[in-house]
């Protein structure tokens, strides 16, 4: 392992400034499930490990039917799957988070992590983007906020600037005739990385059933999470039919622009865009009914 | 079942290192801490082909915290000869060449020079500081391509042995090997069906959770000792000796417990290294642990294959001819099991002719190594698929078919051999009467797929002592390595032969200084063969018992019996108990010591049925349920019966499903964790159920079989015939990961 | 080099001081430095279980935790799974059904195991095997390392027919 100091953060300031002086050598650390592979194997470099675990503000989950989802940072997934509130309200997004590892990895992965770590792979990513998650960001120049469909840019790479940190994300409240899915395609039942991931949100009319809107984004299939603004849009208005269903997954199917490695062919990804697609509506609509 | 009644054989004892193991006391290889110990670690190439230029370690020696650099220059000149490790003959110039690379690097992750520091961070900074340059040269990654005449030569002074005659241009192929018998044209023209069939599969390693480790100390005497996690400390000594060029004399290896070895810790990787950097460090000792990253790219795991299959049978079902073609990837070095899975995979049939050619070839991957069944379930992966087809054809139900044309006793082998009692057709027989094999599919999703399999399992040689304590307790000395619970089963032979409980008989698993010399713990043969010592170990007790016993009642020794752990004559008797702590009054302790070269061992058969469900919109293979019988001779311990087929079929659905070497063009091993080397987990697997049948060896004392082996062949086959069973396609590459079974479901499809 | 940390932490129930590097994992120092070596390294990169330890009450892999982290926090390791009064029902359980073969994954299973039971007390089969998914095992096929595990919780042993298909990821369909 190469060497690093470490220090543990008491402050969201002390963090900024940290990251301010030396944005290349500071890596900060949450769960370490994603850092301390990358360190270990050279992918990234430190010269000082940041423990963020301890600042208020990244702890912070809250949780209620008007304000939405605060979820700090550094929140550990196993924390966000035991709340019960959360698991009533969103459904959609305990789908994504409970599949971020096996209980080991949720033990101490965060949701906050798994977004920084911008891999295009990622679970939680999608299920936050059809929730239209926004990500609190803070800086030396102050907040601001990043909607999170726009905060991976490329492969491991962020919309973070020189000494900016994510403090947090928010999800606004769901709000009745509601429903989201997340599920994603693996060779075995555990413990890989998604060869494709698809989440899908719906808001249904309360009266007649039709599609109010609708957001579909995939993952591993595109150099980012990819939010599909055209397969959600394709459903407003219309009645959530199987043959609606198919025609946004077949327009999601063919925004991806998947890759062939060592986790699965590009054939295969564009297929499963599609097939996850349509599964992911279904659920998300069945929930919705609810 | 049994036709004998034993009162300990057949049992379930808690094993005795049990408590150790479950409370994290017991000691691995990688637990063991010595005073002044160093930390080892290896530099490897990064090349999967490359000339070696240059080496140079100066930066490496001079790092704070360095003790020792070494190359291939600290490897003695002009080893040669060949070496037993277990599981096949080892070429130590090859061997040594593995260990450290000399003037070229044959594979990547190949070892170039190794380091020893005082932490083990020290050491990897240390192997960043060394500098290599390299010359790198194109790869050989098809085993096809690699056979092709104008490939890149490996090795320039590999030449062909074409079946025993030696060729005389460089090769990649090191060698050809040929069993054949009758006219298979003949067979042919005779055929009403004939199915043909090419497949390949992929280079696949043993996945033990415990990663190579060894620790050595080579004192200012000359003295080595090393603590290995190894399945044959004799066979590790033999190892270093040759390649060290250091009498067996001064070389004692102490075995730790094991975390897995399947075959693959048979050979020596790091323990030369830890030895020549103990010597270079002025004598201390080096505990060096491999990375997952290392064992999976430079170790020797089981080879990727391209394999040919045309059968042939009459309207009746019964084959009239067999012909194929293997081509086995050797890695980096001669060497892989090739032949015996050749020998093995039309062995549970009966065949009047036969045509076998296999290939062993070399290409720029790991050296292949022995992994369970060495070669069996490549080989079968093609010939039980290829007659689940000639089933379809024939309209005939596929264990039918191997009733039909299943071997017994008197049967010939496709290599030879002629059969002893074996217990196939008793196997077959119970699969088809087993409720699985009738039980209704559900969905048309589902399907369900038979394949069974042979293994040669051995015999060889194992030594033991005895000596008894004055409580009646027996102190069992043995030198075969325990990978799975050996200890308890051979200790419950000795007890079964002694009329005492298996509580009463402590083993202890020695080191090479302690005991006889033994082969390694492979080729399912320790139950068997070292069972058959502490067989020949209690008949000697209670000889010397017997003649105990005479003395105390001044009878002649023919006058004392002894039966049920009782020794008796006219108006006397004592326990083994009474009379062991009556030792002293009669000439003192009694030791026994017992040497075998087991031979008679039978081979198993296994039959394995499984239900799957694919879903064809994603191509993902869901295990619904498995079944695996075998014939396992005798099951001495039941329970360590049953865990080992479970166990062996595991990996044999990771092997048929998800496990798979990916390389680039360059020949980097792409996979290299477990997280993309991917071995099933508990939520992959149903509950596996195991059918005991017993058909008992008659040339071993307790008519032991070997039983380790034959569970990892059969089941891609079987996964594979009940795929096609499921969405019709057949796969004929190794793994049928799910972009191939869509691939596949495509093909099919028109438009 | 950099400068070594004091860290105060509790170790099966024990106060323990002890030096170290930042950059060296929990599962280093627990084998290295403090002699518990029962905790095991199979892959270093958090996916073979074979590391597990409960830290604060939470199953985690020791090989991605920095021994640093530890400061001030409790950890439970396989040696503090037997009490003084005797192996724990699971160990027990793990000896009776066979559910080990080489040994070495099997800390890493029992640790993974008490924290199910401490979380969960009655698992069903589909729970036990996707807790357990962490923990990867290459000797058992895992299917006496489950029947161990239920037999702890409570749950009879499962019929043949009941037990057949995994638990599904909840992603396919």
């Amino acid at each position: 392992m190469q060497d690093f100091e470490y220090m543990m953060a008491r402050s969201l300031d002390e963090t900024v400034s940290l990251l301010a002086q030396e944005p290349d050598g500071v890596q900060l650390l949450s769960g370490g499930t994603d850092l301390l592979v990358q360190l270990r194997e050279g992918r990234r470099i430190a010269r000082l490990v940041v423990d963020i675990k301890s600042i208020p503000e990244l702890n912070e989950l809250t949780c209620d039917p008007v304000a939405g989802l605060r979820l700090g940072a550094a929140v550990p997934c196993r924390r966000i799957c035991q709340h019960p509130v959360v698991t009533a309200m969103y459904p959609g997004l305990i789908d994504a988070f409970a599949l971020i590892g096996g209980v080991q990895i949720q033990g101490r992965a965060s949701v906050g992590g798994n977004l920084c770590n911008a891999s295009p792979a990622a679970d939680a990513i999608p299920a936050l983007i059809v929730h239209h998650a926004t990500c609190c960001v803070l800086g030396v120049a102050g907040q601001r906020e990043i909607p999170v469909e726009q905060f991976c840019v490329a492969p491991g790479q962020t919309a973070l600037r020189r000494g900016e940190l994510l403090v947090s994300l928010h999800i606004p409240p769901p709000g009745s005739g509601f429903g989201a899915h997340y599920l994603r395609f693996i060779p075995r039942n555990e413990m890989d990385i998604a060869v494709t991931g698809a989440a899908a949100s719906v808001m249904l009319d309360p009266a007649g059933g039709a599609i109010l809107s609708a957001r579909v984004a995939l993952g591993a299939v595109a150099p980012t999470p990819l939010f599909v603004a055209k397969a959600g849009d394709y459903l407003k208005d219309k009645a959530a039919t199987k043959e609606a269903i198919a025609e946004s997954a077949r327009i999601a199917r063919a925004a991806a622009r998947p890759i062939t490695d060592m986790r699965g062919t590009a054939a295969q990804r564009r297929h499963l865009a599609g097939v996850l697609t349509r599964r992911a509506l279904e659920k998300a609509i069945e929930r919705a009914r609810v | 079942m049994s036709d004998k009644e034993y009162k300990v054989i057949g049992t379930r004892p808690l094993r005795q290192d049990g408590t150790d193991k479950v409370t994290g006391r017991a000691l691995f290889g990688a637990d063991i801490h010595l005073t002044g110990m160093l930390y080892g670690a290896v530099l490897r190439s990064p090349h999967a082909h490359a000339r070696v230029l240059a080496v140079d370690t100066s930066a490496a020696e001079a790092l704070p915290g360095v003790k020792a650099v070494v190359t291939a220059a600290d490897l003695p000149t002009g080893v040669g000869g060949f070496t037993g490790t277990g599981e096949g003959l080892v070429n130590v110039r090859y061997e040594a060449e593995n260990i450290l690379a000399h003037t070229r690097v044959l594979y990547h992750g190949h070892a170039v020079a190794a380091v020893a520091a005082t932490s083990p961070h020290i050491a990897e900074e240390a192997l960043r500081s060394i500098r290599v340059s390299y010359e790198v040269l194109p790869p050989v990654l098809d085993v096809r391509r690699a056979m092709e005449p104008d490939a890149p030569v490996l090795l320039d002074e590999l030449r062909t042995d074409e079946m025993g005659r030696q060729g005389d241009r460089p090769s990649n192929i090191a060698s050809h090997i040929q069993h054949s018998r009758g006219d298979i044209e003949q067979g042919f023209k005779e055929a009403t069906v004939i199915v043909e069939q090419e497949f390949t599969t992929a280079t696949v390693h043993q996945g033990y959770i415990e990663p190579q480790t060894a620790t050595a100390l080579y004192s200012a005497n000359n003295q080595v000792t090393m603590w290995c996690s190894t399945q044959g400390t004799f066979g590790v000594r033999d190892q270093v000796s040759e390649v060290l060029q250091i009498p067996v004399s001064r070389i004692r290896v102490i075995p730790m417990e094991i975390g897995g070895g399947f075959g693959g810790k048979n050979r020596v990787y790091l323990e030369p290294l830890a030895v020549l950097l103990s010597r270079k460090s002025g004598y201390r000792p080096v505990k060096m642990t491999m990375r997952r990253t290392e064992v999976l790219a430079a170790t020797g795991p089981a080879s990727g294959s391209y394999i040919r299959v045309k059968m042939g049978a009459d309207r009746d079902g019964r084959i009239t001819a067999v012909q194929a073609l293997l081509a086995y990837e050797a890695g980096a070095f001669p060497g892989s099991s090739v032949g015996s899975g050749a020998g093995a995979m039309f062995a549970p049939y009966r065949i009047g002719n036969l045509l076998i050619d296999g290939y062993d070839v070399v290409v720029n991957k790991p050296q292949a190594a022995a992994y369970r069944a060495p070669g069996g379930t490549n080989a079968a992966f093609a010939s039980e698929t290829v007659i689940d087809e000639l089933c379809e054809k024939l309209g005939m139900d596929p264990l039918a078919f191997r009733q039909l044309n299943g071997v017994q006793e008197g049967d010939r082998r496709p290599d030879g051999p002629v059969y002893g009692r074996i217990g196939y057709l008793e196997t077959v027989a119970a699969a088809r009467a087993h409720p699985h094999y009738s039980a209704p599919l559900p969905s048309p999703n589902h399907g369900r797929g038979v394949a069974s399999s042979f293994w040669y399992n051995y015999g060889g040689k194992s030594s033991a002592s005895a000596s008894v304590n004055s409580d009646g307790t027996i102190s069992l000395v043995i030198g075969s390595v325990d990978l799975s619970g050996t200890r308890t089963t051979i200790a419950m032979q000795l007890a079964e032969t002694l009329g005492i409980s298996v509580a009463d008989v402590r083993s202890l698993v020695a080191d090479t200084d302690s005991v006889g010399w033994t082969e390694g713990t492979y080729g399912s043969r320790t139950t068997f063969a070292t069972g058959w010592a502490a067989y020949k170990l209690g008949e000697s007790l209670k000889r010397e018992f017997t003649q105990r016993a005479a003395q105390l009642w001044e009878v002649e020794p023919e006058k004392v019996r002894f039966a049920d752990g009782v020794f008796s004559t006219d108006g006397e008797h004592l326990t083994l108990k009474e009379l062991a702590a009556r030792l002293d009054e009669t000439g003192g302790a009694i030791m026994a010591t017992a040497t075998v070269e087991a031979e008679g061992y039978g081979p198993g058969f296994a039959v394995h049925i499984v239900d799957v469900e694919v879903d064809p919109e994603t191509g993902k293979v869901q295990i619904l349920r498995y079944t695996a019988l075998q014939d396992v001779g005798r099951a001495v311990h039941p329970d360590y019966v049953e865990g080992q087929i479970q166990g062996g079929v595991a990996q044999g659905v990771g092997w048929a499903l998800s496990e798979g070497y990916v390389y680039d063009e360059a020949g980097h091993l792409l996979n290299t964790t477990f997280l993309d080397y991917r071995i099933p987990t508990c939520l992959d697997l149903p509950m596996i159920e195991t059918v005991l049948l017993e058909v008992p060896d008659p040339a071993h004392p307790y008519g032991v079989r070997g039983v380790g082996e034959a569970p990892i062949i059969a089941p891609p086959a079987a996964i594979a015939n009940a795929i096609y069973r499921s969405v019709g396609v057949r796969m004929t590459t190794l793994p049928m990961s799910p972009p191939r079974i869509l691939e596949a479901i495509w093909a099919q499809k028109p438009g | 080099m950099s400068r070594r940390v004091l860290i105060h932490a509790r170790i099966n129930e024990e106060d323990v001081e002890f030096l170290c590097e930042p950059r060296q994992s929990l599962l280093e120092v627990l084998r290295e430095t403090l002699g518990l070596t029962g905790t095991k390294e199979g892959c270093s990169n958090g996916n073979c279980g074979a590391c597990n330890v409960i830290l604060d009450g939470v199953l985690v892999n020791s090989c991605l935790v920095l021994a640093v982290e530890i400061e001030n926090k409790s950890v439970t390791t396989i040696e503090g799974i037997a009490s003084p009064a005797g192996l724990h029902p699971l160990q027990q359980a793990f000896l009776a059904h066979t559910a080990l073969q080489c040994g070495v994954c099997t800390p890493g299973f029992i640790v993974a195991a008490k924290a199910l039971l401490d979380h969960n007390p009655h698992p069903t089969e589909p729970e036990v095997r996707r807790w357990l998914s962490g923990n990867l095992c290459r000797c058992t096929g895992y299917d006496k390392i489950v029947r161990a595990v239920l037999a702890v919780a409570g749950v009879p042993r499962p019929d043949i027919s009941e037990s057949h298909a995994p638990a599904r990821d909840q992603g396919a369909a």
